[in-house]
């Protein structure tokens, strides 16, 4: 909108902010006002979530207790455009005040926020703490990321990238950059790889030399992953590894690497509801393949795998999943009968897997002997314990009826209503009973 | 279709959750009401009057062709099911042994009406054991009835003064003075 200096943020379905390709959170702040009083068409940001992240500072409405309107949505302060951060003041002032801290903004002339580069105005934005946050905490994050420029790095690496094109390791851009000569043929190019290789083996040994390393290592760990996955995609030779190992090992590459996980240190008293947000977020996928619907205890397999270093315990996830009855996500906690806890879409129906069940337990083998649990887990695609709770569910609603004897636990289509009570010997020459009874005695 | 001696099964005895318990209510309550269709359908045709819990004796609760049988828990719970509708009692207070009434006492006491009168004998005496394997009653179901079911048909119909109980000379055996 025109009358917003600031860009505009996009939220994701669970009103986490969409962070770029390297961005990391860093701290957050709640109840945080941003004020600027020298551009009359600074937004009017009363009582938000203040992000900061290693490229930009954001704000964002107060989900809970706002509905986001035009003038307080979701902004953002490329910190590439902070000029100067001013030391907190101590004062006898400031004791009365809500603690606040102020940096200096450099802006366009018409007062906008340029996309890259400095303005040529400067103006002095005041954050204006409310809640109970660790502001000093937040100032030394602030000048930590402010300092250590990621949004450079980032911006280099894509045009290299961009340049080199093929996906070819952004080392080997260094040769030509420096002017050194190039290495030709094919020494060059084992020369390269052996190269590669090396540099590899090193950010690997690094990056388990101590878990501080490791910290420090983890994105060039998620972008290594990321490259390796890019290569399997592109790799086609005819003598390759087989094509299931290639397809799993794509798979493991990608459900590594959530960038930016939401901690406990960065997050503070929000951390609850952001790991509750970022959760939602990450779970979409995963349950689309899975069906719809996803044990707790994979998700919290994938969830931490996906984090990488900043596990989480399974209370945090408990925690994080409860929350989402609060949030408008698309994504829910849901319990069964038996105590299974299950992750599930909130558009999922039962009704679509009752269907799935009741047409596998009317296939005649399934009609002369049942069907077990680990049946219906391979033919709906699902682990078996859920698989049980999709029978134990289908069961109470009159659709399944069970068999328990040394064979063990099975299940059969429910035939006690098609039975007629009054004539004990009468099968319809149609109907379920008719066809079961050709199948039983299809068997004998 | 199978048969157990002369009895026709019907087609869902070979329907293996029919003999577990279901725990979902609607498909229990079908459930049982078949069982109990079944139990009395079996102990009329074969005279049984009645059941022992823990032994295999009743062939009734199991089913070789498909293997399976009822557990102690399910025949309890049949038999209970007839118990509270009045069609069954049990003999014991283990519920080990369950007297199934296949014909009510009501009806019961109606045939020994109709038995008498066939046969002449509104005016007659006849011991209990007569009634029971006289040659009176051979090829009416009154041969060889229960005589606790027997003995209380007999007495609903003393209380209607349709008949008289005496003691006879042995201790095991009574008399029976019609008056109809």
């Amino acid at each position: 909108m025109a009358g917003n200096c600031l860009q505009a943020v996009e939220l994701t379905t669970s009103g986490r902010p969409v962070l770029l390709p390297t961005e990391i959170e860093c701290s957050l702040l709640s109840a945080v006002d941003l004020e600027c009083e020298d551009l009359p068409n600074f937004p009017h940001l009363k009582s938000g979530l203040l992000i900061l992240t290693t490229h930009r500072l954001l704000w964002l409405p107060d989900s809970t207790t706002t509905i986001p309107t035009a003038s307080s949505s979701a902004s953002a302060i490329p910190l590439a455009a902070v000029t100067h951060i001013f030391a907190a003041k101590k004062s006898i002032k400031s004791m009365f005040h809500s603690p606040r801290l102020r940096f200096q903004l450099s802006v366009s002339p018409e007062g906008r926020v340029p996309d890259s580069g400095l303005g040529s105005r400067s103006v002095v934005v005041t954050v204006v703490v409310r809640g109970k946050g660790d502001l000093d905490a937040f100032l030394s994050k602030f000048w930590e990321s402010w300092r250590g420029r990621a949004w450079e790095i980032g911006d280099e690496q894509g045009s290299s990238d961009a340049v080199s094109g093929s996906g070819s390791a952004s080392s080997s851009g260094l040769y030509t950059r420096e002017g050194t000569v190039r290495m030709v043929g094919v020494s060059g190019i084992l020369r390269k790889e052996q190269e590669m290789w090396e540099s590899t083996d090193k950010s690997l040994q690094d990056a388990f030399q101590d878990l501080n390393a490791l910290m420090s290592k983890a994105k060039e760990m998620v972008m290594l992953a990321e490259k390796m996955r890019q290569k399997l995609l592109s790799g086609s030779q005819p003598n390759d590894e087989e094509l299931g190992s290639k397809q799993e090992m794509q798979d493991w590459m990608l459900s590594v690497g959530i960038i930016s996980p939401v901690t406990k240190e960065s997050a503070g008293a929000q951390y609850h509801q952001q790991l509750s947000r970022q959760l939602a977020d990450f779970v979409r996928l995963p349950l689309e393949r899975a069906g719809g619907m996803m044990n707790l205890i994979d998700i919290y397999c994938l969830f931490n795998r996906a984090r990488g270093t900043e596990l989480i315990s399974p209370e945090d996830l408990l925690q994080a999943c409860s929350l989402w009855e609060k949030f408008d996500v698309p994504v829910m906690l849901r319990k069964f009968d038996s105590g299974v806890m299950v992750i599930q879409n909130k558009s999922h129906s039962d009704e679509e897997v009752f269907a799935r069940i009741k047409n596998l337990v009317t296939k005649p083998d399934a009609l002369r002997n049942g069907i077990s649990a680990s049946d219906a887990a391979i033919t709906l695609g699902i682990a078996p314990g859920m698989a049980k709770e999709h029978l134990l569910t289908a069961e109470s609603k009159g659709l399944l009826c069970r068999d328990i004897s040394p064979d063990g636990f099975r299940f059969y289509i429910n035939l006690f209503p098609e039975i007629d009570p009054n004539d004990l010997y009468l099968v319809k020459d149609y109907g379920i009973y008719h066809t079961w009874l050709r199948a039983a005695s299809a068997s004998g | 279709m199978q048969k157990l001696g002369d009895f026709k099964l019907p087609q869902f005895f070979n329907y293996p959750p029919y003999f577990t318990l279901q725990p979902v209510r609607d498909t229990r309550e079908k459930q049982i009401q078949l069982w109990k269709d079944l139990i009395l359908d079996y102990c009329k045709t074969h005279h049984i009057f009645v059941i022992g819990l823990e032994d295999q004796e009743f062939p009734l609760f199991s089913n070789p062709a498909i293997e399976r049988s009822l557990t102690y828990e399910a025949r309890e719970a049949f038999l209970s099911a007839l118990v509270a509708q009045g069609r069954a009692e049990w003999l014991d207070k283990s519920r080990r042994k369950c007297l199934v009434l296949w014909h009510r006492i009501q009806d019961w006491a109606n045939i020994v009406l109709d038995f008498v009168k066939d046969n002449g004998l509104e005016d007659s005496v006849m011991t209990v054991e007569e009634i029971r394997t006289g040659i009176e009653s051979r090829g009416t179901e009154l041969h060889g009835i229960d005589r606790t079911v027997l003995m209380r048909a007999l007495k609903m119909l003393e209380q209607k003064g349709k008949l008289a109980i005496f003691k006879g000379t042995t201790a095991d055996d009574e008399g029976v003075k019609f008056s109809i």
